[in-house]
């Protein structure tokens, strides 16, 4: 009976919170007035017409670096855990006819739709973070119909600290030039044209290839985790 | 505008029910991705649509195949006709 009684004073106290907090917000009315300025200045300053790519990259650069060091903390613990790379011999058999062709199929065009997400990052919806997921989903697809045939960690790591660094190299450059860590550089160029928004296609591009290369590392590694693991 | 909210609700509503309730281990799976899928449309009609491409990308893509690799390690990806059969053989 008291082991029920705790979750469901939480549950109680924290929908009370909510509701309190919430009453005393006029509905529909910011109350942050950062929103309203971003909205009016970014076009012009950063040069991206996706205004959510100029907050993610332009005005909180550092936010997002935090956000690739949690998410390699995150796989490199997973890493730890799942255990040893390899041991592709013993693989099982290769998945089913439907498997098979749907990821030859796929393979292409989630490789084509992941780069443009991630090339369009500062034009369109999207960027780094969702093109990075597609990419990972594309390289494992095929790992998932062919147990055998597994893209080597190492590339893997090669292109995610890479991209990594390539972050930290152009934020480290607006130093150079006497601004703060991670302050665009070049000219924001033409609203809407494909070159523009100066550095900020490159960082997304890292960040598309350092996300892609590190969950496809973290997922081909779960699949050959469980070949070689008791029940 | 109004009507495919609605349903969109009823759906959403529908597959989380469905992901408590089914036996089939593969078809909860599918059903809590579907889940994402709705909550992805509704960003989109919110007209946010970096959060919805986020939600369809990891919550029903990223998500649903941890699941499935995680069943597959479990030993629990099977499908009911399969699992009678290797309990007959198993006798």
């Amino acid at each position: 009976m008291l082991t029920r009684a705790g979750p469901l004073l939480f549950a109680g106290g924290f929908a009370f919170l909510l509701f309190v907090l919430l009453a005393e917000l006029p509905f529909g009315d910011p109350v942050m007035a950062v929103g309203r300025v971003v909205l009016d200045e970014a076009a012009a300053t950063v040069g991206a017409a996706n205004i959510v790519t100029s907050v993610v990259l332009a005005y909180r650069g550092i936010d997002t670096m935090g956000e690739l060091a949690i998410l390699f903390a995150a796989a490199t613990a997973a890493g730890l855990v799942l255990g040893h790379p390899g041991k592709a011999d013993q693989a099982e058999e290769a998945g089913g006819f439907i498997l098979r062709a749907g990821a030859d199929l796929l393979f292409p065009l989630l490789i084509v739709v992941g780069m443009y997400i991630i090339l369009h990052g500062h034009l369109t919806p999207g960027g780094g973070f969702q093109g990075g997921v597609v990419l990972a989903t594309a390289f494992v697809l095929p790992v998932l119909a062919r147990p055998g045939q597994v893209p080597s960690h190492g590339a893997l790591a090669i292109v995610e600290g890479l991209a990594g660094a390539v972050f930290i190299a152009t934020g480290a450059a607006a130093l150079a030039y006497d601004h703060e860590f991670l302050t665009p550089l070049l000219s924001p160029g033409r609203l809407g044209a494909l070159v523009s928004a100066g550095t900020l296609p490159i960082l997304y591009l890292a960040v598309g290839l350092k996300v892609g290369a590190e969950l496809a590392g973290l997922l081909i590694r779960f699949t050959e985790a469980d070949a070689e693991s008791p029940r | 505008m109004v009507w495919v909210i609605g349903l969109m609700m009823v759906l959403m509503l529908a597959t989380a029910i469905a992901a408590l309730v089914l036996d089939n281990l593969i078809g909860a799976t599918v059903a809590a991705a579907s889940v994402s899928l709705g909550v992805s449309v509704l960003f989109v009609l919110l007209r946010a649509p970096d959060v919805a491409l986020t939600e369809a990308a990891v919550g029903a893509g990223l998500a649903a195949f941890l699941l499935a690799l995680a069943l597959k390690r479990l030993g629990l990806w099977r499908i009911e006709v399969q699992q009678k059969e290797e309990d007959g053989r198993a006798d």
